[in-house]
């Protein structure tokens, strides 16, 4: 059964009609499908393709670029809502409400999902296209697409999902992607615990996720959102109780994928995978999730559950400046990317639970488009130097000039500088912090800018400014490398544009519309015009983050002695251990679990639960003697013996009979007939 | 009475079957006796049916159907006792004792 259900007339925040998108949105699905198509498609024939099956995975994604692009304009023109289910199985009403709950996959199309999807596709096409120039004679080359189509195609399903269900699916796929992608080179040790470390501290969070959805679902006899947000926007009884708690359930699910403060220790090791993979994790494939599942049920945040933001906000506040100093120690460039979008998923998530909904998307939105720019450019560096370590890099400024260049335009965008795309979201968080009056947390965000700026001006000191410390003579990778890093550099610069406050660009209106095309109406805050104030303190933030990096980390072509010694006492070794975050999961959790809970468990498994069933075990066998020796040896077989005996003893004496004597045969015949004939006569 | 004579011939054509079926060692002679109560047989039948003088002459066709059945009996009969004279040399029952215990 297909529910089609059209825009309702509920209509969106502007009160504009929704239109059901016609053809394209029609057929969305096929842009969840494509991939998983590609997926099979190079597993089976990928090995004998030419371009090891990178051409399958990139043309998957190139169709859903196209797709995703025509949604995306026909959005921008007018609203799109779309939802189909297909209704796969009955559940049934599990006993608390009356409607019957029921498992449903299909799609959504609308302003939150399209802008997703066209995110996931266009990253999704550069990162591809990039993997292609990147990965060139590595192993498992097929494979290492096959996965990256299942990345892609699972986060399609999950920004598509129409209810969480399905929901729950993609994000388990993408955590499954995740892993392969990030154990690709698993013969490394190190690389296969980060790929175990990240799956299993998202299945730490992925418990709060289902069990969220156990607690909701049941409760408002629906797993859509729609539903969920219809209930959420109109005070709906059967969520009095569980918004709150579930609620929460669901943000600490979203904690893990979008990894905030504490679950966030699985994003800096997930840079053990190949440099394409971190860029589309933490682009658009992964680490998105989370923050597009606030987004997704951001009614229910905003209405009801309210009193969550209380928890949710001073997280992601942690994150997004305690974390960020990590960036400052690391060495290896991808980790001070990665520590970096920690603290950017900070401010993503500190807009969406603080109510900036558009402020958090708009940040994803931007960020996505630098991040990956950033994390392809640190690919290509690797890709000539060989190492991920800054300490090996240096002065690669002149050899390298496009990925240079791309990478200094992504720091400046993600540092937050006028008028690049950074610095219009990141603007507008703070806003929107400063609108709800979390004054404090405005400011500890001002502060995180800083510390963005002076992360991102030393990566870009010690990476591409003073001379070259590494081996070798790195040069300037393909054109398939740095075509990407180009196509990433231009909305990079520009997307901010698209939502500055109070500026409307004609037809196509602004990002806050886009994704403001929803059915349920919601108290989403948006600038309507430019704080000027807030903007020069993020601007100040920024400059003086630059200002201090650049004294601190400048080039010191002479002696190279003044570069990154940065040693702030007891700072240094905190930051160095990531606030020994890390160790207190290793020691704390991890080996008291391998430690004395595992001795303990084999104590009671070896004498308690073993004596038990070895006492079952002999029990048993005693048992089972008696019965064989007193019942079947003495009682079943002496019967049977008896009868074998009775009946051969009687053969014996009856087979004395056969004579073979054919005439006493006949004597006992005339007998017989004789003694007939008489007892016939007697009886007549 | 008429049909008691026809009964004391069939009854003692019987008996002396019987009794030669019983006292000879010779196999065609214990089948010519077969071959006699088998006529015996026939006598009571016809001799029966005469007396009550059915339309529908049971008694004759019984007979006949005996009379062929007793044709076919010795014609299987002399054939086994040829194949076992050939095989043995001779026509004593007595020493045909292989299907004994």
């Amino acid at each position: 059964m297909v529910n089609v259900s059209l825009p309702l007339v509920l209509a969106a925040t502007d009160g504009a009609e929704l239109s059901s998108g016609g053809f394209f949105a029609a057929t969305a699905w096929i842009m969840l499908l494509l991939p998983f198509v590609a997926f099979l498609a190079i597993i089976l024939v990928g090995k004998r393709l030419k371009g090891l099956g990178a051409e399958l995975a990139i043309g998957a994604m190139g169709i859903n670029l196209v797709w995703a692009s025509v949604l995306l304009v026909q959005n921008m023109l007018e609203g799109i809502y779309r939802e189909v289910g297909l209704t796969i199985a009955e559940i049934g009403t599990l006993g608390i409400t009356d409607q019957n709950l029921s498992f449903e996959l299909g799609f959504v199309v609308d302003g939150l999902s399209i802008m997703m999807y066209w995110v996931v596709a266009f990253v999704g096409f550069l990162v591809f296209l990039y993997a292609h120039g990147y990965m060139k004679g590595d192993v498992r080359v097929p494979w290492f697409f096959a996965s990256l189509s299942l990345f892609a195609g699972s986060m399609l399903v999950l920004v598509g999902a129409p209810n969480l269900i399905q929901l729950i699916i993609g994000w388990e796929g993408v955590g499954l992607a995740s892993y392969l992608l990030i154990g690709h080179y698993w013969e490394h040790k190190p690389n296969s615990d980060a790929a175990v470390k990240a799956f299993m501290t998202n299945k730490v969070a992925d418990v709060g996720l289902i069990l969220g959805t156990i607690l909701i679902g049941p409760s408002l006899g629906s797993f859509r959102f729609s539903a969920l947000n219809q209930a959420a926007a109109n005070h709906s009884e059967s969520l009095e109780g569980v918004a709150v708690v579930g609620g929460l359930l669901l943000f600490f699910g979203a904690m893990g994928k979008s990894a905030q403060f504490p679950l966030h220790v699985w994003l800096p090791d997930a840079m053990a995978g190949p440099t394409p993979v971190s860029a589309l994790m933490h682009a658009a494939t992964m680490v998105t999730a989370g923050i597009y599942l606030m987004a997704r049920t951001f009614p229910l945040y905003q209405e009801m559950a309210t009193d969550a933001r209380a928890i949710m906000l001073p997280i992601a506040v942690i994150t997004l400046f305690v974390l960020g100093f990590l960036a400052l120690v690391a060495d290896d460039l991808k980790r001070v990317l990665a520590f970096s979008t920690v603290s950017q998923l900070g401010y993503m998530m500190a807009a969406v639970a603080a109510g900036g909904y558009t402020a958090g998307l708009f940040h994803l939105f931007t960020h996505a488009f630098f991040k990956a720019l950033l994390f392809l450019g640190a690919g290509s560096v690797i890709h000539a130097v060989h190492s991920n370590n800054m300490s090996d890099m240096g002065g690669l400024r002149k050899s390298m000039p496009v990925t240079f260049w791309t990478f200094v335009v992504g720091a400046v965008s993600l540092a937050g500088v006028i008028p690049l795309a950074g610095f219009w979201s990141k603007d507008e968080i703070l806003a929107t912090l400063g609108h709800e009056g979390y004054t404090l947390f405005m400011w500890v965000a001002i502060l995180g800018a800083f510390v963005t700026a002076f992360y991102m001006t030393r990566a870009v000191s010690l990476t591409f400014l003073g001379t070259y410390k590494g081996t070798g003579h790195p040069h300037e990778s393909p054109p398939v490398m740095t075509g990407p890093l180009v196509a990433l550099a231009i909305p990079s610069v520009v997307a901010g544009l698209f939502n500055i406050p109070g500026v409307t660009w004609g037809p196509i209106g602004n990002f806050t519309e886009w994704v403001g095309h929803r059915v349920v109406p919601m108290g989403d805050y948006h600038p309507k015009s430019i704080e000027w104030d807030l903007a020069a303190y993020g601007l100040i933030a920024a400059g003086a983050g630059i200002l201090l990096g650049w004294r601190l980390f400048a080039p010191d072509a002479a002696t190279q002695t003044a570069r990154d010694r940065l040693r702030i006492p007891v700072l240094y070794p905190l930051l160095h251990k990531g606030y020994y975050i890390d160790d207190l999961y290793m020691k704390g959790v991890v080996n008291p679990i391998k430690g004395p809970v595992a001795r303990a468990v084999d104590w009671v498994n070896a004498y308690v639960i073993d004596t038990v069933i070895n006492g079952v075990g002999a029990l048993t066998a005693r048992i089972g003697e008696l019965v064989y020796g007193r019942f079947d040896q003495q009682g079943i077989d002496l019967v049977l013996n008896a009868t074998a005996g009775g009946t051969g003893w009687a053969g014996g004496r009856l087979r004395l009979l056969q004579s073979g004597k054919v005439r006493q045969y006949a004597a006992g015949f005339v007998v017989g007939a004789l003694l007939l004939v008489i007892a016939l006569v007697i009886v007549i | 009475m008429v049909l008691t004579q026809f009964l004391v011939l069939g009854a003692l054509m019987f008996s002396i079957g019987v009794f030669g079926l019983l006292s000879r060692r010779n196999a065609v002679t214990i089948l010519l006796s077969v071959e006699l109560m088998l006529a015996a047989v026939n006598i009571n039948l016809v001799a029966f049916e005469a007396f009550w003088n059915t339309a529908a002459a049971h008694g004759q066709i019984f007979a006949i159907f005996v009379i062929t059945i007793a044709a076919a009996e010795v014609g299987i009969g002399l054939a086994i006792i040829l194949l076992v004279f050939r095989n043995r040399a001779s026509g004593n029952i007595d020493e045909l004792d292989l299907m004994r215990w």
